[in-house]
Protein backbone atom coordinates (compact mmCIF):
# COMPACT_ATOMS: atom_id res chain seq x y z
CA UNK A 1 0.00 0.00 0.00
CA UNK A 2 1.20 3.49 -0.78
CA UNK A 3 1.60 5.73 2.23
CA UNK A 4 0.01 9.17 2.17
CA UNK A 5 2.72 11.56 3.31
CA UNK A 6 0.80 14.83 3.26
CA UNK A 7 -2.90 15.34 3.68
CA UNK A 8 -4.97 18.50 3.81
CA UNK A 9 -8.61 18.63 4.88
CA UNK A 10 -10.90 21.49 3.91
CA UNK A 11 -8.09 23.94 3.93
CA UNK A 12 -8.77 27.65 3.49
CA UNK A 13 -6.12 30.36 3.41
CA UNK A 14 -6.69 34.10 3.57
CA UNK A 15 -4.36 37.04 2.98
CA UNK A 16 -6.21 39.51 5.18
CA UNK A 17 -9.76 39.33 3.83
CA UNK A 18 -8.74 37.92 0.50
CA UNK A 19 -9.24 34.20 0.08
CA UNK A 20 -6.29 32.54 -1.68
CA UNK A 21 -7.10 28.86 -1.07
CA UNK A 22 -10.65 27.64 -1.11
CA UNK A 23 -11.47 24.32 0.52
CA UNK A 24 -8.45 22.31 -0.61
CA UNK A 25 -8.44 18.64 0.34
CA UNK A 26 -5.66 16.51 -1.08
CA UNK A 27 -3.55 13.46 -0.24
CA UNK A 28 0.01 13.37 -1.46
CA UNK A 29 1.69 9.94 -1.59
CA UNK A 30 5.12 9.13 -0.29
CA UNK A 31 8.15 8.90 -2.59
CA UNK A 32 6.38 10.14 -5.65
CA UNK A 33 6.47 13.39 -7.54
CA UNK A 34 3.30 15.41 -7.30
CA UNK A 35 3.01 18.43 -9.58
CA UNK A 36 0.87 21.48 -8.88
CA UNK A 37 -0.24 23.22 -12.05
CA UNK A 38 -2.55 26.08 -12.84
CA UNK A 39 -2.50 29.63 -14.14
CA UNK A 40 -0.43 32.26 -12.42
CA UNK A 41 -1.99 33.58 -9.21
CA UNK A 42 -4.17 30.52 -8.57
CA UNK A 43 -2.53 29.75 -5.24
CA UNK A 44 0.12 27.11 -6.06
CA UNK A 45 2.93 28.86 -4.18
CA UNK A 46 0.58 29.72 -1.36
CA UNK A 47 -0.39 26.09 -1.00
CA UNK A 48 3.21 24.89 -1.16
CA UNK A 49 4.35 27.40 1.45
CA UNK A 50 1.66 26.21 3.82
CA UNK A 51 3.22 22.76 3.89
CA UNK A 52 6.38 23.95 5.68
CA UNK A 53 4.66 26.89 7.33
CA UNK A 54 6.66 29.49 5.44
CA UNK A 55 3.42 31.47 5.37
CA UNK A 56 3.89 32.07 9.08
CA UNK A 57 6.27 34.83 8.02
CA UNK A 58 3.43 36.81 6.48
CA UNK A 59 1.44 38.55 9.19
CA UNK A 60 -1.82 38.78 7.26
CA UNK A 61 -2.12 35.04 6.59
CA UNK A 62 -4.91 33.10 8.27
CA UNK A 63 -5.41 29.40 7.76
CA UNK A 64 -8.45 27.23 8.43
CA UNK A 65 -8.76 23.48 8.08
CA UNK A 66 -6.13 20.85 8.74
CA UNK A 67 -2.80 19.94 7.23
CA UNK A 68 -1.19 16.67 8.21
CA UNK A 69 2.32 15.47 7.56
CA UNK A 70 2.73 11.85 8.60
CA UNK A 71 -0.67 12.16 10.25
CA UNK A 72 0.55 14.94 12.50
CA UNK A 73 -1.32 18.21 12.32
CA UNK A 74 1.44 20.66 11.51
CA UNK A 75 -0.56 23.70 12.63
CA UNK A 76 -1.06 22.22 16.07
CA UNK A 77 0.05 24.42 18.95
CA UNK A 78 2.71 21.93 20.06
CA UNK A 79 4.45 21.69 16.71
CA UNK A 80 8.01 22.99 16.56
CA UNK A 81 8.17 24.87 13.25
CA UNK A 82 11.94 24.58 13.14
CA UNK A 83 11.75 20.79 13.27
CA UNK A 84 8.96 20.74 10.73
CA UNK A 85 11.11 22.67 8.28
CA UNK A 86 13.97 20.24 8.74
CA UNK A 87 11.63 17.47 7.72
CA UNK A 88 9.96 19.45 4.93
CA UNK A 89 12.67 21.14 2.87
CA UNK A 90 12.09 23.78 0.23
CA UNK A 91 13.73 24.87 -3.01
CA UNK A 92 12.74 28.29 -4.28
CA UNK A 93 12.00 29.67 -7.71
CA UNK A 94 14.97 32.00 -7.67
CA UNK A 95 18.12 30.22 -6.60
CA UNK A 96 19.21 31.80 -3.34
CA UNK A 97 22.64 30.60 -2.24
CA UNK A 98 24.22 32.41 0.71
CA UNK A 99 27.21 34.67 0.03
CA UNK A 100 29.42 31.94 1.44
CA UNK A 101 31.56 29.20 -0.04
CA UNK A 102 29.98 26.21 -1.77
CA UNK A 103 30.99 24.06 1.18
CA UNK A 104 29.56 26.45 3.76
CA UNK A 105 26.30 26.67 1.87
CA UNK A 106 25.75 22.93 2.02
CA UNK A 107 27.08 22.66 5.58
CA UNK A 108 24.73 25.42 6.73
CA UNK A 109 21.88 23.14 7.75
CA UNK A 110 23.99 20.56 9.63
CA UNK A 111 25.86 23.37 11.38
CA UNK A 112 22.74 25.10 12.67
CA UNK A 113 21.78 21.68 13.98
CA UNK A 114 24.93 21.79 16.05
CA UNK A 115 27.08 19.48 13.94
CA UNK A 116 30.60 20.90 13.90
CA UNK A 117 32.47 17.68 13.33
CA UNK A 118 34.78 18.41 10.39
CA UNK A 119 34.94 14.94 8.88
CA UNK A 120 31.22 14.36 9.30
CA UNK A 121 30.47 17.69 7.64
CA UNK A 122 32.78 16.83 4.78
CA UNK A 123 30.97 13.57 4.30
CA UNK A 124 27.53 15.17 4.38
CA UNK A 125 28.58 17.90 1.96
CA UNK A 126 30.02 15.42 -0.52
CA UNK A 127 27.02 13.13 -0.35
CA UNK A 128 24.56 15.99 -0.74
CA UNK A 129 26.44 17.45 -3.68
CA UNK A 130 26.59 14.01 -5.31
CA UNK A 131 22.89 13.46 -4.75
CA UNK A 132 22.19 16.85 -6.29
CA UNK A 133 24.27 15.87 -9.34
CA UNK A 134 26.68 18.75 -9.01
CA UNK A 135 29.64 17.14 -7.23
CA UNK A 136 31.77 16.68 -10.32
CA UNK A 137 31.38 20.30 -11.30
CA UNK A 138 32.36 21.77 -7.94
CA UNK A 139 34.55 19.21 -6.18
CA UNK A 140 37.73 21.15 -7.00
CA UNK A 141 36.43 24.48 -5.76
CA UNK A 142 34.39 23.72 -2.68
CA UNK A 143 35.82 26.74 -0.91
CA UNK A 144 35.11 29.22 -3.67
CA UNK A 145 32.13 31.51 -3.33
CA UNK A 146 28.81 30.02 -4.42
CA UNK A 147 28.02 33.29 -6.15
CA UNK A 148 30.48 32.36 -8.91
CA UNK A 149 28.36 29.41 -10.07
CA UNK A 150 26.01 29.57 -13.04
CA UNK A 151 22.26 29.85 -12.44
CA UNK A 152 21.66 26.16 -13.02
CA UNK A 153 24.54 25.18 -10.77
CA UNK A 154 23.30 27.53 -8.06
CA UNK A 155 19.91 25.90 -8.15
CA UNK A 156 21.40 22.42 -7.83
CA UNK A 157 23.56 23.74 -5.00
CA UNK A 158 20.38 24.92 -3.29
CA UNK A 159 18.95 21.44 -3.74
CA UNK A 160 22.13 19.97 -2.22
CA UNK A 161 21.82 22.41 0.66
CA UNK A 162 18.28 21.18 1.27
CA UNK A 163 19.34 17.53 1.05
CA UNK A 164 22.06 18.09 3.64
CA UNK A 165 19.39 18.63 6.28
CA UNK A 166 18.12 15.13 5.50
CA UNK A 167 14.47 16.01 4.90
CA UNK A 168 11.72 13.57 3.99
CA UNK A 169 9.74 15.92 1.80
CA UNK A 170 11.09 18.44 -0.69
CA UNK A 171 8.90 21.29 -1.87
CA UNK A 172 9.95 22.95 -5.10
CA UNK A 173 8.46 26.18 -6.37
CA UNK A 174 9.12 26.43 -10.10
CA UNK A 175 12.74 25.41 -9.53
CA UNK A 176 13.64 25.55 -13.22
CA UNK A 177 11.61 28.49 -14.43
CA UNK A 178 14.62 30.81 -14.53
CA UNK A 179 16.97 28.30 -16.16
CA UNK A 180 18.09 27.48 -19.67
CA UNK A 181 16.88 24.23 -21.30
CA UNK A 182 20.05 22.26 -20.50
CA UNK A 183 20.00 23.20 -16.83
CA UNK A 184 16.28 22.52 -16.77
CA UNK A 185 16.69 19.00 -18.05
CA UNK A 186 19.43 18.40 -15.50
CA UNK A 187 17.08 19.45 -12.73
CA UNK A 188 14.32 17.25 -14.13
CA UNK A 189 16.63 14.26 -14.24
CA UNK A 190 17.64 15.00 -10.70
CA UNK A 191 14.04 15.14 -9.51
CA UNK A 192 13.48 11.78 -11.12
CA UNK A 193 16.33 10.28 -9.09
CA UNK A 194 15.38 12.03 -5.87
CA UNK A 195 11.91 10.56 -5.72
CA UNK A 196 13.43 7.22 -4.81
CA UNK A 197 14.14 8.63 -1.37
CA UNK A 198 12.02 11.73 -1.04
CA UNK A 199 8.46 12.83 -1.42
CA UNK A 200 8.50 15.70 -3.89
CA UNK A 201 5.87 18.36 -4.42
CA UNK A 202 6.69 20.64 -7.32
CA UNK A 203 4.99 23.73 -8.65
CA UNK A 204 5.40 24.30 -12.34
CA UNK A 205 3.57 26.24 -14.96
CA UNK A 206 5.33 24.31 -17.65
CA UNK A 207 2.85 21.59 -18.54
CA UNK A 208 5.26 19.47 -20.53
CA UNK A 209 7.53 19.47 -17.52
CA UNK A 210 4.72 18.36 -15.22
CA UNK A 211 3.85 15.61 -17.66
CA UNK A 212 7.45 14.41 -17.91
CA UNK A 213 8.41 14.28 -14.28
CA UNK A 214 5.35 13.80 -12.12
CA UNK A 215 3.34 10.80 -10.98
CA UNK A 216 0.36 12.84 -9.85
CA UNK A 217 -0.91 16.21 -10.95
CA UNK A 218 -3.11 18.65 -9.11
CA UNK A 219 -4.78 21.38 -11.11
CA UNK A 220 -5.54 24.58 -9.20
CA UNK A 221 -7.73 27.37 -10.41
CA UNK A 222 -8.61 30.54 -8.48
CA UNK A 223 -7.60 28.98 -5.20
CA UNK A 224 -9.57 25.81 -5.71
CA UNK A 225 -8.26 22.33 -6.33
CA UNK A 226 -10.19 21.54 -9.50
CA UNK A 227 -8.84 18.11 -10.27
CA UNK A 228 -6.27 15.78 -8.82
CA UNK A 229 -5.28 12.45 -10.27
CA UNK A 230 -2.54 10.35 -11.80
CA UNK A 231 -0.60 12.52 -14.22
CA UNK A 232 -1.33 10.15 -17.08
CA UNK A 233 -5.05 10.35 -16.48
CA UNK A 234 -5.02 14.16 -16.14
CA UNK A 235 -3.16 14.55 -19.40
CA UNK A 236 -5.04 12.01 -21.46
CA UNK A 237 -8.51 12.01 -20.10
CA UNK A 238 -9.29 14.69 -17.49
CA UNK A 239 -12.65 14.58 -15.76
CA UNK A 240 -13.22 18.32 -15.74
CA UNK A 241 -13.59 20.56 -18.70
CA UNK A 242 -11.57 23.34 -17.02
CA UNK A 243 -8.64 20.99 -16.67
CA UNK A 244 -8.84 19.99 -20.28
CA UNK A 245 -9.02 23.61 -21.39
CA UNK A 246 -5.98 24.52 -19.33
CA UNK A 247 -3.90 21.55 -20.47
CA UNK A 248 -4.74 22.08 -24.09
CA UNK A 249 -3.61 25.66 -23.68
CA UNK A 250 -6.96 27.33 -24.09
CA UNK A 251 -6.30 29.63 -21.15
CA UNK A 252 -3.64 30.51 -18.59
CA UNK B 1 1.67 84.15 -26.43
CA UNK B 2 5.30 84.85 -27.13
CA UNK B 3 5.48 87.24 -24.24
CA UNK B 4 4.01 84.60 -21.92
CA UNK B 5 6.52 82.09 -23.06
CA UNK B 6 9.33 84.56 -22.65
CA UNK B 7 8.18 85.25 -19.10
CA UNK B 8 8.13 81.55 -18.32
CA UNK B 9 11.56 81.00 -19.80
CA UNK B 10 12.95 83.98 -17.96
CA UNK B 11 11.58 82.63 -14.70
CA UNK B 12 13.12 79.23 -15.34
CA UNK B 13 16.39 80.84 -16.27
CA UNK B 14 16.36 82.91 -13.13
CA UNK B 15 15.80 79.94 -10.84
CA UNK B 16 18.34 77.79 -12.58
CA UNK B 17 20.83 80.60 -12.15
CA UNK B 18 19.91 80.99 -8.51
CA UNK B 19 20.56 77.32 -7.72
CA UNK B 20 23.86 77.45 -9.57
CA UNK B 21 24.97 80.53 -7.67
CA UNK B 22 24.04 78.96 -4.32
CA UNK B 23 26.00 75.86 -5.16
CA UNK B 24 29.01 77.95 -6.19
CA UNK B 25 28.88 79.95 -2.97
CA UNK B 26 28.94 76.78 -0.90
CA UNK B 27 31.82 75.31 -2.83
CA UNK B 28 33.76 78.56 -2.60
CA UNK B 29 33.32 78.75 1.16
CA UNK B 30 34.53 75.19 1.50
CA UNK B 31 37.56 75.78 -0.67
CA UNK B 32 38.48 79.03 1.10
CA UNK B 33 38.20 77.30 4.46
CA UNK B 34 40.36 74.41 3.35
CA UNK B 35 42.97 76.62 1.76
CA UNK B 36 43.23 78.88 4.81
CA UNK B 37 43.52 75.95 7.18
CA UNK B 38 46.01 74.08 5.03
CA UNK B 39 48.23 77.09 4.46
CA UNK B 40 48.10 78.05 8.12
CA UNK B 41 48.60 74.55 9.44
CA UNK B 42 50.87 72.74 7.03
CA UNK B 43 54.14 73.96 8.49
CA UNK B 44 52.98 72.61 11.88
CA UNK B 45 51.96 69.27 10.48
CA UNK B 46 54.99 67.27 11.54
CA UNK B 47 55.58 64.01 13.33
CA UNK B 48 57.04 66.04 16.17
CA UNK B 49 53.81 68.04 16.51
CA UNK B 50 51.66 64.93 16.60
CA UNK B 51 53.75 63.07 19.14
CA UNK B 52 54.88 65.60 21.71
CA UNK B 53 53.25 67.25 24.70
CA UNK B 54 52.49 70.98 24.82
CA UNK B 55 55.26 73.00 26.44
CA UNK B 56 55.83 76.53 27.72
CA UNK B 57 52.34 76.94 29.14
CA UNK B 58 50.84 75.48 25.94
CA UNK B 59 52.37 78.10 23.68
CA UNK B 60 54.84 75.62 22.19
CA UNK B 61 55.12 71.90 21.56
CA UNK B 62 52.66 69.40 20.18
CA UNK B 63 49.19 68.02 20.64
CA UNK B 64 49.84 64.41 21.52
CA UNK B 65 47.63 64.27 24.66
CA UNK B 66 44.71 65.84 22.77
CA UNK B 67 45.10 63.37 19.91
CA UNK B 68 45.41 60.48 22.33
CA UNK B 69 42.43 61.67 24.38
CA UNK B 70 40.22 62.04 21.33
CA UNK B 71 41.19 58.59 20.10
CA UNK B 72 40.56 56.97 23.47
CA UNK B 73 37.25 58.78 23.85
CA UNK B 74 35.94 57.65 20.46
CA UNK B 75 37.02 54.08 21.18
CA UNK B 76 35.12 53.98 24.48
CA UNK B 77 32.23 55.74 22.79
CA UNK B 78 32.15 53.12 20.02
CA UNK B 79 32.26 50.27 22.49
CA UNK B 80 29.10 51.71 24.03
CA UNK B 81 27.28 53.04 20.96
CA UNK B 82 27.93 50.35 18.36
CA UNK B 83 26.57 47.25 20.14
CA UNK B 84 23.63 49.22 21.47
CA UNK B 85 22.92 50.71 18.06
CA UNK B 86 23.25 47.38 16.27
CA UNK B 87 20.89 45.70 18.72
CA UNK B 88 18.35 48.48 18.33
CA UNK B 89 18.59 48.30 14.54
CA UNK B 90 18.14 44.53 14.64
CA UNK B 91 15.08 44.93 16.80
CA UNK B 92 13.60 47.51 14.47
CA UNK B 93 14.19 45.66 11.20
CA UNK B 94 13.93 42.03 12.28
CA UNK B 95 11.59 41.80 15.23
CA UNK B 96 9.30 44.82 15.50
CA UNK B 97 6.26 44.92 13.27
CA UNK B 98 6.60 47.80 10.85
CA UNK B 99 3.86 49.97 12.31
CA UNK B 100 3.73 48.79 15.88
CA UNK B 101 3.57 51.43 18.59
CA UNK B 102 6.96 50.39 19.96
CA UNK B 103 8.73 50.56 16.61
CA UNK B 104 7.20 53.93 15.85
CA UNK B 105 8.15 55.30 19.26
CA UNK B 106 11.73 54.11 18.85
CA UNK B 107 11.98 55.66 15.40
CA UNK B 108 10.54 58.90 16.75
CA UNK B 109 13.02 58.87 19.63
CA UNK B 110 15.94 58.23 17.27
CA UNK B 111 14.91 61.07 14.97
CA UNK B 112 14.49 63.41 17.91
CA UNK B 113 17.81 62.41 19.42
CA UNK B 114 19.45 63.26 16.10
CA UNK B 115 18.27 66.88 16.14
CA UNK B 116 18.88 67.78 19.77
CA UNK B 117 21.62 70.45 20.02
CA UNK B 118 24.84 68.92 21.23
CA UNK B 119 25.18 71.23 24.22
CA UNK B 120 22.01 69.66 25.60
CA UNK B 121 23.75 66.30 25.53
CA UNK B 122 26.53 67.89 27.52
CA UNK B 123 24.10 69.13 30.13
CA UNK B 124 22.34 65.81 30.20
CA UNK B 125 25.65 64.01 30.69
CA UNK B 126 26.49 66.31 33.56
CA UNK B 127 23.12 65.84 35.21
CA UNK B 128 22.62 62.16 34.55
CA UNK B 129 26.02 60.48 34.37
CA UNK B 130 27.98 62.65 36.77
CA UNK B 131 25.45 63.93 39.30
CA UNK B 132 23.10 60.98 39.28
CA UNK B 133 25.03 57.83 38.33
CA UNK B 134 28.49 58.97 39.39
CA UNK B 135 27.51 60.48 42.71
CA UNK B 136 25.29 57.49 43.33
CA UNK B 137 28.24 55.16 42.71
CA UNK B 138 30.41 57.19 45.05
CA UNK B 139 27.99 56.98 47.93
CA UNK B 140 27.30 53.31 47.25
CA UNK B 141 30.83 52.00 46.71
CA UNK B 142 33.30 54.71 47.73
CA UNK B 143 31.81 55.65 51.07
CA UNK B 144 30.97 59.09 49.79
CA UNK B 145 34.50 59.82 48.64
CA UNK B 146 34.59 61.71 45.34
CA UNK B 147 35.69 59.48 42.48
CA UNK B 148 32.97 58.94 39.90
CA UNK B 149 30.85 61.98 40.65
CA UNK B 150 33.07 64.29 38.63
CA UNK B 151 33.93 64.69 34.94
CA UNK B 152 35.97 61.87 33.41
CA UNK B 153 36.58 60.11 30.12
CA UNK B 154 33.96 57.46 30.80
CA UNK B 155 31.10 59.90 31.27
CA UNK B 156 32.28 62.01 28.35
CA UNK B 157 32.42 58.95 26.08
CA UNK B 158 28.98 57.75 27.17
CA UNK B 159 27.52 61.20 26.60
CA UNK B 160 29.07 61.20 23.15
CA UNK B 161 27.70 57.71 22.57
CA UNK B 162 24.18 59.03 23.10
CA UNK B 163 24.82 61.76 20.57
CA UNK B 164 26.13 59.37 17.91
CA UNK B 165 23.65 56.57 18.54
CA UNK B 166 21.19 57.72 15.84
CA UNK B 167 23.96 57.63 13.23
CA UNK B 168 24.76 54.02 14.12
CA UNK B 169 21.14 52.92 14.23
CA UNK B 170 20.25 54.48 10.88
CA UNK B 171 23.31 53.08 9.07
CA UNK B 172 22.87 49.59 10.44
CA UNK B 173 19.14 49.59 9.70
CA UNK B 174 19.88 50.59 6.14
CA UNK B 175 22.38 47.75 5.81
CA UNK B 176 20.07 45.14 7.34
CA UNK B 177 17.36 46.09 4.88
CA UNK B 178 19.63 45.29 1.94
CA UNK B 179 19.68 41.60 2.87
CA UNK B 180 17.14 40.09 0.50
CA UNK B 181 14.09 38.31 1.85
CA UNK B 182 15.04 35.28 -0.25
CA UNK B 183 18.14 34.68 1.85
CA UNK B 184 16.25 34.90 5.11
CA UNK B 185 13.68 32.47 3.71
CA UNK B 186 16.40 30.10 2.53
CA UNK B 187 17.82 29.98 6.01
CA UNK B 188 14.47 29.54 7.75
CA UNK B 189 13.45 26.85 5.28
CA UNK B 190 16.54 24.89 6.29
CA UNK B 191 15.25 24.80 9.83
CA UNK B 192 17.21 27.73 11.20
CA UNK B 193 15.66 29.75 13.98
CA UNK B 194 15.15 33.45 13.54
CA UNK B 195 18.14 34.24 15.69
CA UNK B 196 20.37 31.77 13.80
CA UNK B 197 19.26 33.43 10.58
CA UNK B 198 20.15 36.88 11.89
CA UNK B 199 23.42 35.68 13.33
CA UNK B 200 24.62 33.67 10.33
CA UNK B 201 23.05 35.30 7.29
CA UNK B 202 21.82 38.80 8.06
CA UNK B 203 24.66 40.14 10.20
CA UNK B 204 27.55 38.82 8.06
CA UNK B 205 25.93 40.53 5.09
CA UNK B 206 25.72 43.77 7.03
CA UNK B 207 29.27 44.16 8.27
CA UNK B 208 30.05 46.99 5.88
CA UNK B 209 26.94 48.82 7.08
CA UNK B 210 27.96 48.37 10.69
CA UNK B 211 31.42 49.63 9.77
CA UNK B 212 29.93 52.64 8.01
CA UNK B 213 27.83 53.50 11.03
CA UNK B 214 30.79 53.14 13.36
CA UNK B 215 33.03 55.30 11.23
CA UNK B 216 30.42 58.03 10.82
CA UNK B 217 29.81 57.98 14.56
CA UNK B 218 33.53 58.19 15.26
CA UNK B 219 34.04 61.07 12.87
CA UNK B 220 31.10 62.92 14.39
CA UNK B 221 32.25 62.20 17.93
CA UNK B 222 35.85 63.16 17.24
CA UNK B 223 34.84 66.66 16.25
CA UNK B 224 32.16 67.51 18.81
CA UNK B 225 33.12 69.63 21.80
CA UNK B 226 29.89 70.59 23.53
CA UNK B 227 29.00 67.13 24.89
CA UNK B 228 32.37 66.67 26.57
CA UNK B 229 32.71 70.23 27.83
CA UNK B 230 31.17 69.52 31.23
CA UNK B 231 31.60 65.78 31.28
CA UNK B 232 35.29 65.04 31.00
CA UNK B 233 37.44 67.23 28.74
CA UNK B 234 40.33 68.98 30.47
CA UNK B 235 42.10 72.23 29.75
CA UNK B 236 45.55 70.81 30.26
CA UNK B 237 46.89 67.56 31.66
CA UNK B 238 50.54 66.73 32.17
CA UNK B 239 49.83 63.00 31.92
CA UNK B 240 47.71 60.82 29.71
CA UNK B 241 44.48 59.41 31.15
CA UNK B 242 45.28 56.10 32.82
CA UNK B 243 41.84 55.00 33.96
CA UNK B 244 38.19 55.56 33.16
CA UNK B 245 37.89 57.98 36.04
CA UNK B 246 40.57 60.33 34.64
CA UNK B 247 39.89 63.43 32.61
CA UNK B 248 41.32 63.78 29.13
CA UNK B 249 42.32 66.35 26.53
CA UNK B 250 40.62 66.45 23.17
CA UNK B 251 41.40 68.03 19.81
CA UNK B 252 38.23 70.09 19.49
CA UNK B 253 38.42 71.39 23.03
CA UNK B 254 42.10 72.12 22.57
CA UNK B 255 41.30 74.38 19.61
CA UNK B 256 38.69 76.16 21.69
CA UNK B 257 41.14 76.65 24.55
CA UNK B 258 43.90 77.85 22.28
CA UNK B 259 41.74 80.43 20.56
CA UNK B 260 39.97 81.81 23.59
CA UNK B 261 41.78 80.99 26.80
CA UNK B 262 45.43 80.97 25.87
CA UNK B 263 47.87 83.34 27.57
CA UNK B 264 48.93 84.55 24.19
CA UNK B 265 46.44 83.92 21.43
CA UNK B 266 48.56 85.35 18.62
CA UNK B 267 51.60 83.34 19.54
CA UNK B 268 49.63 80.08 19.53
CA UNK B 269 48.08 80.76 16.13
CA UNK B 270 50.21 78.12 14.37
CA UNK B 271 49.19 75.54 16.96
CA UNK B 272 45.55 76.43 16.42
CA UNK B 273 45.90 75.97 12.68
CA UNK B 274 47.89 72.80 13.10
CA UNK B 275 45.34 71.27 15.47
CA UNK B 276 42.48 72.27 13.20
CA UNK B 277 44.21 70.67 10.24
CA UNK B 278 44.73 67.44 12.16
CA UNK B 279 41.09 67.32 13.26
CA UNK B 280 39.91 68.12 9.75
CA UNK B 281 42.07 65.43 8.16
CA UNK B 282 40.86 62.94 10.72
CA UNK B 283 37.14 63.54 10.14
CA UNK B 284 37.58 63.94 6.39
CA UNK B 285 39.35 60.65 5.92
CA UNK B 286 36.86 58.84 8.16
CA UNK B 287 33.99 60.29 6.16
CA UNK B 288 35.54 59.31 2.86
CA UNK B 289 35.92 55.72 4.05
CA UNK B 290 32.28 55.78 5.17
CA UNK B 291 31.13 57.16 1.83
CA UNK B 292 32.99 54.44 -0.05
CA UNK B 293 31.50 51.71 2.14
CA UNK B 294 28.03 53.16 1.83
CA UNK B 295 28.36 53.42 -1.93
CA UNK B 296 29.27 49.74 -2.06
CA UNK B 297 26.21 48.81 0.01
CA UNK B 298 23.89 50.86 -2.19
CA UNK B 299 25.29 49.29 -5.32
CA UNK B 300 24.66 45.85 -3.89
CA UNK B 301 21.05 46.73 -3.17
CA UNK B 302 20.45 47.76 -6.76
CA UNK B 303 22.22 44.67 -8.12
N1 LIG C 1 2.06 38.00 0.53
C1 LIG C 1 0.86 38.11 -0.06
N2 LIG C 1 -0.03 39.02 0.38
C2 LIG C 1 -1.23 39.14 -0.21
N3 LIG C 1 -1.65 38.41 -1.24
C3 LIG C 1 -0.81 37.48 -1.74
C4 LIG C 1 0.50 37.28 -1.17
N4 LIG C 1 1.11 36.29 -1.86
C5 LIG C 1 0.24 35.90 -2.79
N5 LIG C 1 -0.92 36.60 -2.74
C6 LIG C 1 -2.10 36.44 -3.59
O1 LIG C 1 -2.57 35.13 -3.45
C7 LIG C 1 -2.95 34.61 -4.71
C8 LIG C 1 -2.18 33.33 -4.99
O2 LIG C 1 -0.81 33.65 -5.18
P1 LIG C 1 0.29 32.55 -5.42
O3 LIG C 1 0.12 31.49 -4.42
O4 LIG C 1 1.59 33.24 -5.46
O5 LIG C 1 -0.09 32.01 -6.87
P2 LIG C 1 0.77 31.12 -7.88
O6 LIG C 1 1.97 30.62 -7.18
O7 LIG C 1 -0.17 30.05 -8.30
O8 LIG C 1 1.10 32.01 -9.02
C9 LIG C 1 -2.70 35.70 -5.73
O9 LIG C 1 -3.90 36.37 -5.96
C10 LIG C 1 -1.74 36.61 -5.05
O10 LIG C 1 -1.91 37.93 -5.47
MG1 LIG D 1 4.04 31.01 -7.62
Amino acid sequence: MILQKIRTENMYLYYGNKMALNNVSISIPEKQVTALIGPSGCGKSTFLRSLNRMNDLIDSVKIEGNIFVDDINIYDKNIDVVNLRKKVGMVFQKSNPFAKSIFDNVAYGPRINGNNNKSELKEIVEKSLRDAAIWDEVKDRLHDSAMGLSGGQQQRLCIARTLAVDPEIILMDEPASALDPISTSKIEELIFQLKENFTIVIVTHNMQQAARISDNTAFFYLGELIEYNKTKKIYTNPDKKQTEDYISGRFG
Amino acid sequence: MILKRFKRDAKGFFFEGLTLVSALIIITILIVMLVVIIIGGKSMFTWEFLTSFPTEGMTQGGIFPALFGTALMVIIMSIAAVPFGVITAIYLTEYAKENSVIARSIRFAVRTLAVIPSIIFGLFGLGFFIKFVGTGMDSAFMGGQLKWGQPNILWASLTMALLTLPVVIVSVEEALKTIPRELREASLALGATKWQTIRRVVLPGSYSGIMTGTILAVSRGAGEVAPILFTGAAYYLATLPGSLSDQFMSLGYHIYIMTTQSANVDQTLPIQFGTTLVLLLLTFSLNIVAIILRYRIRRRRIA
